[in-house]
C-alpha cells in the first residue's frame, strides 16, 4: 500500500515536471498543422540568406564556404564568378538546410594578386556574393607552414612577453611607490586590451550570420569567463589568507593576456592566410613592440616575491604560447565563429584581471595608508594606456 | 502541370542530358530541381575536361516545359481565313499568364508572358495581309500588345490597358515586310518588358524570300533578384542552351536568323558568328541592300535578318560581342555536318 501510495507520489513528482512540455508539444502541433499564418504568408517570397563565410584561392580553383543563415531551405542553383557562370561542385549539397553548411570547389582561373567575386544564384533568383580582395594560394597545413605561423607566433606572443618580463630585476629595485605606478600602468594596459579586444570581438561578431547572434554570444562569453574567473579566485582564497597571493595574480594577468594574444595570433593568422596582410613583417615586428609591455604587466604583482625561474617561464608560456595557437588556427582553419567566441571570452578573463590587480593595488597602498588614486599611479596608468595606443599604430 | 509531374520529368530529363552529354561541350550531370527547391538531386561532379574549360551553367532546364530548340523553329501563321475580296485572313488569340519559368538550370524567374511563354509566340504573315490579335489579360495587373510597323494610333498598343480579366482585339494590315516585334506597352515599360511580355514578328514579302533553314533568335536578359541589372542572358530565354544542344545544320545549307534585340537594362546586345560572315539585311525590309559582316551592335527593338551558310563541318561559335553577357549565358553554337537531309 505505502509502496504504491509513494510509486503514485513519484508519478505525480514527474507529471508536474513534464506537465507543460507535454502541453507545449500539443500546442506546437495544433499550430502547424493548423498553420493559422497562412493567410499572412500568401504570395511572399521566401525569404533566403546564404552567407559566403570564406573565399580561398587554393590550386587550381577557388574553395567557398557557405551557411544558410535563412529560415528556409536554400538551393544554390548556379555560380558565377567574376560575371561568368561557372562549374561547381558542392559538399555535401548544393541544397542547404536551415544553419546548413556547404563547401563550393569552382576549377576557377584566379589571377594572382587580383580581387575575385563569387555571386551564388539560388533557384528563386537572387543572389549572394562576396569578394577576395586579394587572391592569394592559402597554405596548406605543411610542415613549412607550422613553422613559419608558429614562428609568427612566438614573435607576437613569446618574445615581447619574455622580453618585459626581463625587467623584472629592475623593477624589484623601484620603491613603494614606483611599484605603485608599475602596478597602474599594468591596469593601463589591460584596459586598452579589454576595449580592443571587446571592440575586435564586436566587429566580427558583426560579420558572423545573425543567426549565431554573434554580439550576444561575444558578450555571454565574456560574462561567464569573468563568473568563472571569479569563482576560482575566490574558492582558492577560502582555505587561506582574506587576499589572493600576487602570484596569483601575476597568473591570472599571464592567462588573460593569453586569451587576448590567442585573439591577436588568430587575426595575424588569418590575415597572411587571406593574402590580407600587406605590411607583412613589419606588422609582426609592430605586434612584438606592442606586447612587450604585457610583460612588464605579468612581472608588476612580483616585485616583492622570490619567484622561481620556472615559474616565471610559465607565466611567458601562458601568456605568450596562445599566440602560436592562434596564428596556426587563424592560417589553417580561421572561423569568424570561434574568433568572436574566443575573443569574448579574453574580453571577460581581462576584466577579472583589471578587478584584481586593481585590488592588489588599492591593498598596496592602504597598507602605507595612501588612496590608491595618486599622481604617480594615474601616471602610470596613463603611461600604460599611451604606449599600448601609439604602439597600435604600427599594427592597425 | 503539377508539382509532382515535374519531379518524373525532371529524372528522365536527368537520363536524357546524360545520353546528349557526349555531344555537349558543358558539362551535364544534373538533373533538373523543382521550384520548390530542398529536395532536388544536385550535382556533386562536372565533367573537368570541356573544351571550353568550366565556363557555363550546371546541369539542363526542364525542356519539356520549354525548349528554345522547338521555339526558335515555330513560327504561327495564325487561323487562316480569305476575305470575299481574296485577301488572306490571319488571327490569333493571346493569353496574358503569369508563370515561373526556367531560366537557367534551377534558376526560376516569376515572368509574366504572352500564351505562357518567353518570348511570345512568333507571329508570321504576308505583306497586306489583315491580321487579328484578340488579347485576354489573364494576370493582374494591366497589359497591352504594342506592335512594331505601319497601322492606325488606335491600334498600336499603347491605350488602351487591358485590365486583368478584360480582351482587346488588335487589327491592322501588315506592312512593311521585314522582322518586327511586339511587346507590351503599359507602363512603367521597363517592368512590363524585362518581365518577358515580348516576342518577334515577321511579316514576308509578297513574293517571299528564298528557301533557308530559318531560326527565330530574341536576345533576352533577366533580372532575377530585381536589382535593376540581369543576373542571366541568352537568345530565347534559357543560357547556355545551345552551347548545351549546338543547333544542328548542314554544310552550305542556307540559314535565315531573325536576330531581335528585346534586353532590358543594358544598352546594347550584339551577335557575333564565328569562321563565318553573313549577310546583314537591317530591320529585314529590303531585299537587296545589305552588309557582309560577322558582328553586328543592336539597341533595344532593334532587328535584323541574317542569312549565311557555313562551309565546313564542325561547331560554330554565336555569341554577343560583349564578353560578359557571353559568360552569363549568350553563347551557343552552330554544328554544321555533311549529312544528307
Amino acid at each position: 500500500m505505502n509502496a504504491s501510495l509513494s510509486a503514485r507520489g513519484r508519478l505525480g513528482n514527474v507529471l508536474i515536471w513534464i506537465l507543460p512540455l507535454v502541453i507545449l508539444a500539443l500546442m506546437v502541433w495544433a499550430f502547424l498543422a493548423g498553420d493559422p499564418l497562412r493567410l499572412a504568408r500568401r504570395d511572399l517570397p521566401p525569404i533566403e540568406d546564404l552567407a559566403i563565410q570564406r573565399i580561398q584561392a587554393v590550386s587550381g580553383g577557388l574553395r567557398v564556404e557557405i551557411f544558410n543563415a535563412g529560415a528556409e531551405p536554400t538551393t544554390i542553383a548556379q555560380v558565377a564568378v567574376d560575371d561568368a557562370y561557372w562549374s561547381f561542385a558542392a559538399e555535401p549539397s548544393a541544397t542547404l538546410p536551415r544553419l546548413g553548411s556547404s563547401t563550393l570547389s569552382i576549377p576557377y582561373p584566379w589571377v594572382q594578386a587580383e580581387p575575385v567575386t563569387v555571386t551564388l544564384i539560388t533557384s528563386t533568383g537572387l543572389t549572394f556574393s562576396r569578394t577576395l580582395e586579394v587572391a592569394v594560394e592559402v597554405p596548406q597545413p605543411g610542415g613549412r607552414e607550422f613553422l613559419t605561423y608558429g614562428l609568427l607566433g612566438i614573435y607576437v606572443g613569446i618574445v615581447p612577453v619574455g622580453l618585459g618580463m626581463l625587467w623584472l630585476p629592475a623593477l624589484r629595485r623601484l620603491g613603494r611607490r614606483g611599484m605603485g605606478a608599475v602596478l597602474a600602468l599594468t591596469v593601463g594596459l589591460l584596459v586598452f586590451l579589454l576595449i580592443d579586444t571587446v571592440l575586435e570581438a564586436l566587429e566580427l561578431a558583426a560579420e558572423i550570420p545573425g543567426t549565431f547572434q554573434g554580439t550576444a554570444m561575444v558578450l555571454f562569453a565574456a560574462l561567464l569567463t569573468w563568473l568563472g574567473i571569479m569563482a576560482v579566485g575566490r574558492s582558492g582564497r577560502a582555505r587561506g589568507a582574506a587576499a589572493p597571493s600576487n602570484l596569483f595574480v601575476a597568473g591570472l594577468i599571464a592567462l588573460g593576456i593569453g586569451l587576448h594574444n590567442f585573439g591577436e595570433g588568430l587575426a595575424i593568422g588569418a590575415a597572411f592566410a587571406l593574402g590580407e596582410a600587406a605590411l607583412g613583417s613589419f606588422l609582426v615586428v609592430g605586434f612584438t613592440l606592442h606586447n612587450i609591455t604585457e610583460g612588464v604587466g605579468i612581472a608588476a604583482p612580483l616585485t616583492r616575491e622570490r619567484t622561481r625561474l620556472l615559474i616565471l617561464v610559465g607565466l611567458v608560456l601562458l601568456a605568450g604560447l596562445p599566440a602560436v595557437f592562434g596564428a596556426w588556427l587563424g592560417g589553417f582553419a580561421f572561423s569568424p565563429v570561434l574568433a568572436a567566441l574566443f575573443l569574448g571570452i579574453g574580453a571577460g578573463a581581462i576584466w577579472q584581471v583589471i578587478v584584481e590587480v586593481g585590488a592588489l593595488l588599492r591593498r598596496q597602498a592602504e597598507s602605507a595608508g595612501e588612496s590608491p588614486v595618486n599622481l604617480t599611479n594615474l601616471a602610470g596608468f596613463f603611461l600604460g594606456l599611451v604606449v599600448m595606443y601609439v604602439t597600435a599604430f604600427l599594427v592597425k | 502541370m503539377t508539382a509532382k509531374l515535374d519531379h518524373k520529368v525532371s529524372r528522365r530529363d536527368f537520363i536524357k542530358a546524360g545520353l546528349l552529354g557526349g555531344s555537349a561541350l558543358v558539362g551535364v550531370a544534373a538533373a533538373t530541381r523543382p521550384q520548390s527547391g530542398g529536395t532536388g538531386a544536385h550535382p556533386t561532379e562536372h565533367h573537368p575536361e570541356g573544351e571550353h574549360d568550366h565556363v557555363g551553367t550546371m546541369g539542363d532546364v526542364d525542356l519539356t516545359r520549354f525548349d528554345p530548340s522547338v521555339f526558335m523553329a515555330a513560327f504561327d501563321w495564325g487561323k487562316e481565313t480569305r476575305e470575299p475580296g481574296g485577301r488572306t485572313v490571319r488571327e490569333w488569340e493571346v493569353i496574358g499568364i503569369e508563370k515561373d519559368i526556367e531560366i537557367a538550370p534551377g534558376v526560376w524567374f516569376p515572368a509574366w508572358t504572352y500564351n505562357g511563354q518567353v518570348p511570345g509566340p512568333t507571329f508570321r504573315s504576308r505583306e497586306g495581309d489583315l491580321l487579328r490579335v484578340k488579347f485576354t489579360n489573364g494576370t493582374t495587373h494591366p497589359h497591352t500588345i504594342h506592335f512594331h510597323g505601319i497601322h492606325p494610333p488606335s491600334m498600336d498598343g499603347v491605350t488602351p490597358n487591358v485590365e486583368p480579366g478584360g480582351s482587346f482585339t488588335y487589327e491592322f494590315e501588315a506592312r512593311p515586310f521585314g522582322l518586327h516585334l511586339y511587346h507590351c506597352h503599359t507602363m512603367p515599360l521597363k517592368r512590363h518588358i524585362h518581365k518577358g511580355l515580348y516576342g518577334a514578328f515577321i511579316i514576308d514579302p509578297a513574293q517571299g524570300r528564298p528557301p533557308a533553314r530559318e531560326f527565330v533568335m530574341v536576345m533576352n536578359a533577366f533580372d532575377t533578384n530585381l536589382d535593376g541589372a540581369n543576373e542571366v542572358y541568352a537568345v530565347n530565354t534559357v543560357g547556355f542552351h545551345h552551347m548545351r544542344h549546338p543547333i544542328p545544320v548542314r554544310v552550305g545549307e542556307p540559314i535565315r536568323v531573325y536576330l531581335v534585340n528585346l534586353t532590358e537594362f543594358d544598352l546594347v546586345n550584339s551577335f557575333h558568328l564565328h569562321a563565318g560572315m553573313y549577310r546583314l539585311y537591317r530591320t529585314g525590309t529590303q531585299l537587296d541592300t545589305f552588309e557582309l559582316t560577322d558582328t553586328v551592335t543592336m539597341g533595344q527593338g532593334e532587328r535584323h535578318v541574317l542569312e549565311f551558310s557555313l562551309e565546313y563541318p564542325g561547331q560554330y561559335m554565336f555569341h554577343a560581342h560583349q564578353s560578359e553577357f557571353a559568360e552569363l549565358g549568350w553563347m551557343g553554337m552552330f554544328e554544321a555536318t555533311e549529312e544528307a537531309a
